[in-house]
């Protein structure tokens, strides 16, 4: 099940080989942070408007299987062609099919994290068709054969000169372009002859509404719109934890979604799809691909909430200053963190680990996702189940000895305290990750339990 | 007279006893009973946050043993106290636990809190610039957090205000992670250290003479770096400001 791949704390090392690149990184998402924060302080019934959504979620969760149903049921009779897919392969099959049978080789993408999650370009292009991302970033870093470092912003850490050379490579742009108005321009040219000629879109799903069977898909671009609208026909993939139970609900998530991920008030289209067009098919895949498991684990539950604007990525000071690519999954920065290790333990057995627990994304998420407390139960049952290296279980074990006795932790306290200042550089070298970059505490003369006996007691 | 247990953490204990004997001063220039039980060792935060926490039963029973028996436990680290109220946990004595998770409390919390502390005559005259320590920010509740739309705020500023001369600098980022984090120093050293160096850079921009807060380890990584770059910055435990004069 598990691919070797470098852990974030090795692939986040690289990351910061180019200090003036992480603190580029760091500044453009710390700023979109501040966008965030200056648009939530506008609405004075924000906290309320969280607790709302965050109610709703668990009313959906709660009753999920219910919903999903009376979401299939309406669906269908509008017109929409249902399909459930138990996994990844699952659905990327269905996707594959639904193409088979018009018989086309061409698929204009819009955003879904879903399809990413699915590896569904990289499926689809083994079997020899072609899959265009049509979202500016998206699209940006399929040129450059990666996967998206942020689920909203998917090139965030692509600067424009790099943005340049990839459209000379790819689209034919003047070599040395970096103005950004050129360049959306000829992205534009290049996108708007794919919708032209592709029969067949894909769209991500943002809100599935269980009373009506409608679903929402929001986007800054209306790329999903132009694909969808033009092709012949529309496949929507969603996660079945997308559902909400009414329409009504719909106001208080389209209010907090684009001021969390970008500070604005609303996403730039919010559009509703209910049923196909005259002569257009629709189709709708719900996939599973573990979240019913993590529907199990009553710790991790609340998880599956997430709406995924991004706004726990941009205010983390690791992911900030680590880059989405370091935590080697779709899904990046702190809720990603707490997502990937259902999928496979061992694999993302770093994650976890690659948070201070400072709670500032517990603070912005929309619908109230303990995150932080996630990660700290992440980490215990990452041990338990064996993925701890056998470096930190003996040194936990070494930790555990000394503390665990009075004795023993006044003398080793002396002993390493002795060390410090008479032979330092038995920690001060290499070997010792505090001192590479930082110097070690001074030695005090005497430790607080010696002051206190001999002035005190 | 309610009788106050003084949590010393291990690492304050060892490295930093001059925050420790602070804090002892000042409770007890309160007018307090205050007591060191001398057979204490450490929370078992490092281990918990790090993934062991089942390795922690032989911590929490040694906290217990030590510090049932007071009515108050004060602690000049944020950190190590949110560990406790929120993690102790013992089979032997549950309910002696249940008790303590209750009335442990960080020290600038309980100045403010329960002594309700008006005026403190301490002095120091100089530029200093707050650390908010995510622990006791945002799990104490110590002050206000940024991310949040409610009224601002802060239960060190308003023990910092009673203090004379000092001036409190402006921060650009008021409440961003130093990235410390406890075993995260060491497992994910370049993440950390370029987080300290952020941190650092704020405070010394903004022309701060020292670096305070109410949590001693991030005031020991954002030390660690401080040295390494030459800085004439230097850091102070709260406690220590509080008590000075």
């Amino acid at each position: 099940m598990s691919t070797p791949t470098k852990t974030h704390p090795e692939l986040s090392a690289v990351f910061n080989k180019d200090e003036q690149r992480v603190n580029w990184h760091d500044e453009t998402l710390w700023w979109i942070r501040q966008k965030r924060d200056k648009s939530a302080h506008s609405i004075p019934e924000w906290e309320i408007l969280r607790e709302k959504a965050s109610q709703i979620k668990n009313n959906a969760l709660a009753n999920l299987a219910e919903y999903l149903v009376s979401f299939e049921e309406k669906a269908k009779a509008n017109g929409i062609i249902v399909h459930w897919a138990a996994d990844a392969q699952e659905h990327n099959q269905i996707v594959h099919q639904i193409l088979q049978k018009h018989g086309i080789l061409q698929l204009v993408k819009s955003k879904s994290m879903l399809t990413e999650e699915c590896h569904l370009n990289e499926y689809l292009e083994k079997q020899g068709l072609e899959v265009i991302d049509s979202d500016l970033g998206e699209r940006i870093v399929q040129l450059a054969k990666e996967p998206p470092s942020h689920i909203v912003l998917p090139c965030i850490h692509k600067k424009k000169e790099e943005i340049g050379d990839l459209f000379h490579q790819h689209l034919g742009v003047a070599a040395g372009t970096s103005d950004p108005q050129i360049l959306t321009e000829a992205a534009r040219v290049h996108l708007r002859e794919t919708f032209l000629t592709r029969k067949a879109a894909l769209t991500g799903v943002n809100f599935a509404i269980a009373e009506t069977g409608e679903f929402v898909v929001c986007t800054n671009e209306g790329n999903a719109d132009m694909g969808a609208h033009l092709a012949d026909v529309h496949i929507a993939c969603m996660g079945i934890e997308k559902i909400i139970p009414k329409r009504k609900h719909l106001g208080v998530f389209l209010r907090l979604l684009a001021r969390s991920a970008t500070g604005q008030p609303i996403t730039t289209y919010s559009s509703h799809f209910k049923k196909p067009r005259a002569g257009q098919e629709m189709h709708l895949v719900l996939v599973d691909n573990g979240r019913t498991v993590q529907m199990g684990r009553e710790d991790f539950r609340a998880s599956l909430k997430c709406i995924r604007c991004g706004a726990c990525m941009n205010t983390c000071p690791v992911y900030r200053r680590s880059g989405g690519h370091s935590y080697h999954n779709a899904i990046s920065g702190p809720i990603g963190a707490i997502l990937a290790p259902n999928l496979d333990r061992e694999k993302y057995a770093d994650l976890p680990f690659a948070s201070t627990l400072c709670g500032s994304c517990s603070n912005v998420c929309p619908v109230k996702i303990d995150i932080h407390q996630q990660l700290y139960k992440w980490r215990q049952v990452i041990v338990q189940e064996g993925y701890a290296t056998s470096s930190k279980k003996m040194s936990m074990k070494i930790m555990n000895y000394t503390l665990s006795s009075p004795g023993i932790y006044r003398t080793a306290g002396k002993a390493g305290r002795w060390v410090l200042k008479y032979i330092p550089f038995a920690v001060n070298n290499h070997f010792n990750p505090w001192y590479k970059q930082r110097d070690m505490p001074e030695v005090p003369k005497e430790s607080f339990g010696e002051w206190y006996k001999k002035n005190v007691k | 007279m309610k009788r106050v247990g003084l949590f010393i953490p291990c690492y304050v204990d060892q490295f930093y006893p001059n925050a420790g004997i602070a804090t002892y001063q000042l409770l007890k220039k309160l007018g307090l009973d205050v007591t060191y039980p001398t057979g204490q060792t450490c929370c078992g935060q490092p281990m918990a946050n790090s993934g062991f926490e089942h390795l922690t039963q032989n911590c929490n029973q040694l906290f217990v043993d030590n510090f049932a028996e007071f009515d108050y436990i004060v602690s000049p680290s944020g950190s190590c106290v949110l560990h406790i109220k929120e993690h102790l946990h013992t089979e032997k004595s549950a309910e002696k636990a249940a008790a303590i998770r209750t009335k442990v409390y960080e020290l600038v919390e309980f100045l403010v809190d329960i002594l309700k502390v008006k005026n403190l005559k301490a002095k120091f005259p100089h530029k200093v610039g707050l650390h908010q320590s995510c622990h006791g920010q945002r799990g104490l509740l110590l002050t206000q957090m940024s991310e949040l739309v409610a009224p601002y705020f802060s239960k060190p500023q308003q023990l910092l205000a009673q203090v004379e001369g000092l001036e409190l600098i402006d921060l650009k980022r008021e409440d961003e992670c130093c990235g410390f984090g406890g075993t995260f120093c060491i497992v994910e050293e370049a993440v950390s250290v370029k987080m300290g160096k952020d941190r650092v850079k704020d405070h010394q921009v903004n022309g701060a003479e020292y670096i305070t807060g109410a949590d001693m380890s991030c005031l020991m990584h954002m030390e660690g770096i401080l040295k390494r770059e030459n800085s004439k910055i230097k850091v102070l435990h709260i406690a220590e400001i509080l008590n000075a004069g």
